[in-house]
């Protein structure tokens, strides 16, 4: 075991990973010399040369499908788009072409192909640099989308990724990169796609997250329980698509209340989905409407520190929502 | 203008190419520019230069935070090509905007203050370092997606010759962005619809730590390149502020007369990181220490005086003023308001 943060376990992921398997190789902007913007792949040319750690022009459509054309001949790539915001280019390839592969080849052909992607503001990264850009991969069947909060899952599940068949959207979330530190095991593991957490135990109130928000939803839940004697059962959802349904039952009927907390804007969104899934399958055993906690209805993220901090999900907010949602 | 042929006289004049030392900083040509124009150059690229150095120091304050991309090194080409501007014209550029913003005569206060997400800001604090905006001055934004302005642009001059206004579009990119498609697509359609837009690529070498000749086949030139499109190209010592201008107001000219597009690469450099975070681990000192021998800001004063065109007081009078000013802004800036919460939800829908 190793103390790591979100980023070295991402590091340690790809690392052990392409030890094992030569036919994986990752590929993107300033990935091998410059390490990545985020240095998530800082010293691997140095192992790895630069056939398999290589850097790629600023051209998210030509990596994406660049990307795919090598999983369908066999080969795991690890494509890093530099920061969420710059994924759009890549749509065309991602989910008009990946997602649908294995789907209109009868089977005969995948793409065993991840596609990491830094997400999430918090980070003064204002307009262009901040986005939440989950839902319209979510949205896609044929991909799996994946979104870890801590270095544990951050590992497991990026090794799981890379070894799957199926074309995965790995989300990382920025600011956790640094901020958040964790036991991981030195040797590789897989956490399970499509599996949720419960990240805190509680009778009281249900509260479903992902990403950055299981931290400050941790944290309020703490408060909660030292200063109202609120209990508050904590879910990580961890995998954006399939979502695992049935542990989201489970959690909703164990307390009949539920919160769903998310830093991407509510409307028709991931929150729109796990409350619609408790509604269709868990609404008799509800004791209160379903409630859902995000930042205002807004085009992109403000720059100015201030408006940054009055757009995001605090810990404090999320604590007056599950305040809200205990009183009913 | 020049196309194909490595010497650029041509039909643009007096440009220069890169690494040419003998005119290189209009040390060999003489200007037909007047005493104001050329000092006027000059304060500018050293307002630019102070500029940044500020936002540098107070970057490191933690009063300026964020992605934070310094022209340093730049100041010739942002200078020389927006001189020949006038008000009709549009002005559309990247990230790394603030030597434009200057030269286009945004308020300095309010630059800065827009760096420090204040209130008083350009765009009350809600963009930040990489979006530079100032719709009265035409001036349509740093963008943060790399050739994401490309297009942006391209509308931008293709109205202008609907509606003909007479104006052009002048729109900035660096090197990094033409790998992107967008770059291709939008040189292809401005040649088809003969628009009164300028390119001008800023190449400064590096796609972030990428070297040119690491992500890009054949030459390392590019104005050799857009011919192909039937688009005209001039290549100029992007760190002669003159030779940039002469470049320009030749093509400004043409494109005025409905002779669009057109095509400038200015060879230059930036000496800092790409953004403050950058520790430049994938370049040696040796090539920036080279490209400082050239700096426009330290040599193009020097040869003002030289040439007695301005003295040596006259210099030092207009460095102590700039550096008021670059002192004031950030004052400005740091006694500047936070923008209220409330104002998130303005500007949302007409």
């Amino acid at each position: 075991m190793s103390q790591m943060t979100v980023i070295e376990a991402v590091r340690d992921a790809i690392r052990g990973e392409m030890r094992a398997d030569p036919n994986i190789f990752i590929m993107g902007e300033d990935v091998a010399y410059r390490g990545g913007v985020f240095l998530a792949t800082d010293g691997l040319v140095k192992e790895f040369g630069d056939a398999r750690v290589m850097d790629t022009p600023l051209a998210e459509s030509s990596l994406a499908g660049i990307a795919l054309g090598a999983a369908v001949n066999g080969m795991r790539p690890i494509a890093e788009i530099q920061f969420a915001d710059f994924v759009w280019p890549a749509i065309n390839q991602v989910v008009g072409e990946a997602a649908r592969v294995r789907y209109g080849t009868n089977g005969r052909k995948f793409a065993p192909l991840t596609v990491r992607v830094p997400y999430g503001g918090g980070v003064r990264g204002g307009l262009y640099h901040s986005q939440s850009i989950e839902v319209l991969f979510a949205h896609t069947p044929g991909l799996k989308v994946v979104a870890p909060s801590t270095p544990y899952d951050a590992k497991g599940l990026l090794i799981s990724a890379i070894r799957d068949d199926d074309p995965v959207i790995f989300l990382e979330h920025k600011k956790t990169y640094r901020l958040v530190r964790g036991e991981v095991p030195d040797e590789p593991y897989t956490e399970p796609i499509g599996k949720a957490d419960v990240k805190r135990e509680g009778g009281d109130i249900t509260v479903i997250t992902y990403g950055l928000m299981v931290h400050y939803v941790l944290q309020a839940a703490e408060e909660l329980a030292r200063a109202d004697g609120v209990n508050a059962l904590v879910m990580d959802l961890r995998t954006l698509r399939p979502l695992d349904r049935e542990s989201i039952c489970a959690a909703a009927r164990h307390t009949g209340k539920v919160l769903v907390v998310q830093e991407d804007t509510p409307a028709v969104s991931v929150s729109s989905e796990v409350l619609a899934i408790i509604a269709e399958e868990a609404f008799f055993d509800l004791d209160a409407p379903v409630m859902r906690f995000g930042p205002p209805e807004l085009p992109a993220m403000p720059f100015s520190p201030v408006q940054e901090a009055a757009y995001m999900p605090s810990p404090e907010k999320i604590l007056a929502a599950m305040r809200r949602l205990a009183a009913m | 203008m020049a196309s194909r042929t490595k010497a650029t006289s041509g039909k643009s004049g007096k440009t220069s190419k890169s690494g040419d030392q003998a005119a290189s900083n209009g040390t060999g040509t003489s200007t037909g520019y007047s005493k104001d124009q050329l000092l006027e150059m000059y304060r500018q690229m050293y307002l630019i230069r102070q500029f940044e150095v500020a936002c540098g120091e107070n970057y490191a304050r933690g009063l300026i935070r964020g992605f934070l991309h310094l022209y340093i090194g730049q100041e010739a080409t942002g200078v020389g090509t927006i001189a020949p501007l006038n008000d009709d014209d549009y002005i559309v550029t990247h990230y790394r905007d603030h030597g434009h913003a200057i030269a286009r005569g945004l308020d300095v206060n309010r630059s800065m203050a827009e760096l420090f997400g204040r209130k008083t800001g350009l765009s009350k604090g809600k963009g930040g370092s990489m979006h530079l905006f100032d719709a009265a001055k035409k001036f349509m934004g740093g963008h943060a997606i790399v050739g994401g302005q490309l297009p942006l642009a391209l509308g931008l001059a293709f109205s202008q010759k609907y509606l003909d206004t007479k104006g052009v579009t002048v729109c900035y990119f660096g090197d990094g962005s033409t790998n992107q498609g967008l770059y291709h697509e939008t040189l292809n359609l401005a040649a088809v619809w003969k628009v009164p837009m300028l390119f001008v690529l800023e190449n400064n070498g590096y796609g972030m730590g990428s070297a040119v000749e690491r992500v890009r086949a054949g030459s390392p030139d590019f104005y050799t390149d857009v011919e192909k499109y039937g688009i005209e190209a001039a290549v100029v010592d992007g760190m002669d502020v003159i030779a940039v201008r002469e470049a320009t107001e030749q093509a400004v000219k043409r494109l005025r007369a409905g002779d669009g597009p057109l095509f400038i690469e200015a060879k230059t450099f930036r000496y800092v990181g790409h953004s403050y975070a950058d520790g430049q681990k994938y370049r040696g000192s040796e090539e920036i220490d080279e490209w400082r021998k050239r700096d426009p800001v330290e040599v193009y004063p020097q040869m003002l005086v030289k040439r007695d065109i301005a003295t040596q007081k006259e210099i030092d009078d207009l460095k102590a003023a700039v550096d008021e000013e670059v002192v004031a802004a950030v004052k400005f800036a740091e006694e500047s308001p936070q923008p209220d919460p409330d104002e998130l939800f303005d500007d949302i829908y007409a």
